[in-house]
């Protein structure tokens, strides 16, 4: 129902942009504290206009936080956690909707309920997962009286283990399993006709078809990586090496890296810093991301 | 020689059976048209044929090899589909190239094969564009295009003009003939429309629930159908149907109202009196002051011609009719029915009553250039 009311109309727009301010405000005080200097940033009442440190602190903060490498590490386990879902969810999406196997839709379901068991939930044994890959297998060959000696393979600190956990995922295995249940039958028999195998077919057809798809998975799925705070905290104990942006960021106010009390300018800038590369993924693909949810144009 | 042969072909779904035995001749170069009802079994034919569906029971075999365990690829057909089915993300050249791709051909022979293809469809200066660009003709056209670059032994179309309005749709059929003319390409044809049926096909097939119910010429099957089933779906109208009791001593069908319409006792002359059903085309009754009493209906206008739907009894009667007509609803008229033309058909079976004489002429075959030497 669509209502053609100025008084509504200017009421709705009035909520809209009073939300907006409401969300925004945060965002413009984090941007105000970032460009003080440490004494401006400590009067009360804070100023509310930017000042002229701004560059200087986020420089500041890049080096005393150590950002090169904190944010390549976040940078590689988002792409990675991202692409692996997006690889792991159209795959395991293909097999469920193309294939005719015997328990095909128990396997769907099994998926599907994964989406109320959250790493959060089964955090303990994931991590005693990840900290001995193989030992499901060992117990299962136990449990039948073999002894096989598999090896051990520890995933703690180390990029798979911040990666592969993360992988395994219902929302995305869902989302192209509906997809594809748009894509017509005739295509498929079309491919087959033209001889092409289901590989091909996947690769050729049903790739490039899903690109919208792809973008708003893609999209949801890296700021869900980047922003793991638990999961790292975990399982990294060596934070020189392997702590993500978010690790890092805990540190800032107050802490041992920057110091007490708390220097909120430099502590402003770094959460400016961090929170950088999801809204520049959000601006780049949200055309693509809301034509996948919506996704009619075929 | 025969390229396609089906040997009691047989489809079922679960216990449903769908498709119950069907046997087919088909020769090289010759045009068939499966034509039917929905749900009538045909399209799953042609699937099978294609190999995207599996066999129940029976045999096909194609080019004198027997396809049952055959992949659709290795089936050496090519298929257009109602919905054209091409690629969206691709443009008509790589819709049309697509299955040389696969088969690994190299880029430069393909764009020259697509282009020789492309060229008698009319579709050179599209071939950069996307599907989603064209008109339905078109699109119809890059769906004939991808099938005819593989030189495939059979063609097979699935109700391809149905997303067609009227006018493109005669125009695509024209096309489809002249493109079985040129490639002389073995072709099946389904559809649901007989006059498709009628203007495309060296033989039509037609099915009803799963089973084929004729198997002849266009004027063969509109001359002597073989069941009321054919006489009622062939035509426009279908052939008059009028049950009632027939009488061999005098030549004529007495209907259910005590009317008597005649038919030739030469053409039929050995009939077993008792309940039959008589058929007859609109095009062979005339209104005149003898025949049938009935009354006056309503009258459909087709431009040259009228159709006057009339009641006999409490049986319905329609005639073609040139002349101008000045008629209320309920007037009474009188059908005056060509005897030779009355066919005659078991009224238990609907089948067409054996013993019947002198074959129509082949005139009407002859005249349409479809006979074969």
């Amino acid at each position: 129902m669509v209502e053609r009311n100025p008084i509504l109309d200017t009421f709705t727009h009035a909520l809209l942009i009073i939300s907006l301010i409401a969300l925004l405000i945060p965002f413009w005080i984090v941007f105000v504290a970032a460009s003080h200097d440490f004494h401006t940033v400590n009067q009360v009442p804070m100023p509310l206009w930017p000042g002229s440190h701004f560059f200087e602190n986020i420089s500041t903060a890049w080096v005393q936080g150590n950002f090169s490498r904190v944010m390549l590490n976040s940078m590689i386990v988002a792409v990675g956690v991202t692409g692996g879902k997006i690889l792991i969810a159209s795959l395991s999406a293909f097999s469920i909707v193309y294939f005719n196997y015997r328990l095909r839709t128990l396997m769907f379901w099994l998926i599907f309920i994964t989406l109320m068991l959250p790493l959060e939930v089964r955090i303990v044994p994931t991590y005693a997962v990840a900290a001995d890959v193989l030992r499901p297998y060992r117990e299962i060959l136990n449990l039948f009286g073999l002894s096989i000696g598999l090896p051990e393979w520890n995933m703690l600190n180390s990029y798979s283990g911040l990666i592969l956990p993360l992988i395994a995922t219902a929302t995305g295995t869902f989302l192209y399993r509906q997809f594809f249940l748009t894509v017509p039958d005739e295509l498929t028999e079309a491919a087959k006709m033209d001889g092409s195998g289901p590989i091909r077919f996947f690769l050729e057809v049903l790739l490039p078809l899903s690109k919208t798809n792809m973008a708003a998975l893609a999209t949801i799925m890296f700021v869900w990586s980047w922003n793991q705070y638990l999961w790292p905290l975990l399982i990294i104990t060596d934070q020189a090496h392997y702590a993500t942006a978010t690790m890092q960021l805990q540190k800032v106010v107050p802490g041992p890296v920057f110091g007490d009390p708390p220097i909120w300018n430099i502590a402003m800038a770094s959460n400016l810093i961090v929170l950088t590369p999801p809204v520049l993924v959000t601006i780049l693909l949200q055309r693509w991301f809301v034509r996948g949810l919506i996704s009619t144009d075929k | 020689m025969a390229e396609i042969v089906l040997r009691d072909v047989r489809k079922s779904y679960g216990k449903n059976e769908v498709v119950h035995g069907v046997n087919l001749d088909i020769a090289t170069g010759e045009f068939i048209v499966i034509l039917g009802p929905s749900g009538c079994g045909k399209s799953t034919l042609l699937r099978m044929v294609a190999g995207l569906e599996t066999i129940t029971a029976g045999e096909i075999e194609i080019g004198g090899k027997v396809v049952n365990q055959m992949e659709p690829r290795e089936r050496g057909c090519a298929m257009v589909f109602q919905n054209y089915a091409l690629y969206p993300h691709m443009t008509v050249a790589e819709n049309i190239g697509y299955s040389l791709k696969i088969a690994g051909v190299s880029k430069a022979k393909r764009r020259a094969r697509v282009e020789e293809v492309a060229g008698p469809l009319g579709l050179s200066e599209f071939l950069d564009r996307k599907p989603g660009q064209l008109s339905g003709g078109q699109r119809q056209r890059v769906a004939m295009g991808r099938a005819m670059i593989r030189e495939p032994r059979v063609f097979l179309y699935d109700e391809p003009l149905s997303n067609l309005d009227a006018r493109l749709r005669v125009a695509m059929r024209v096309e489809i003939r002249k493109l079985h003319q040129r490639l002389g390409t073995t072709t099946l044809f389904v559809t649901h429309d007989q006059v498709e049926a009628m203007t495309l096909a060296d033989r039509i097939v037609v099915m009803n629930k799963g089973v084929v119910e004729q198997v002849g010429a266009p004027s063969e099957i509109y001359n002597r159908p073989q069941s009321t089933y054919v006489a009622g779906f062939i035509g426009s109208p279908g052939l008059n149907m009028v049950s009632g009791t027939v009488d061999p001593a005098a030549g004529v069908v007495r209907l259910t109202d005590g009317q008597e319409l005649a038919y030739d006792r030469e053409r039929w002359p050995v009939v077993t009196p008792g309940p039959i059903t008589a058929g007859f085309r609109a095009e062979n009754v005339e209104l005149s002051n003898v025949g049938l009493k009935g009354s006056f209906d309503f009258a459909e206008e087709l431009g040259s011609a009228r159709l006057v739907h009339g009641t006999v009894g409490d049986q319905m009667v329609v005639a073609h009719v040139d002349g101008q007509l000045h008629f209320e609803p309920g007037d009474p008229i009188q059908f005056k029915i060509d005897p030779s033309e009355v066919h005659l058909f078991d009224a238990a079976s609907g089948r067409r009553l054996a013993g019947e004489r002198s074959p129509m002429p082949a005139r009407n075959e002859a005249a349409r250039g479809l006979v074969k030497a």
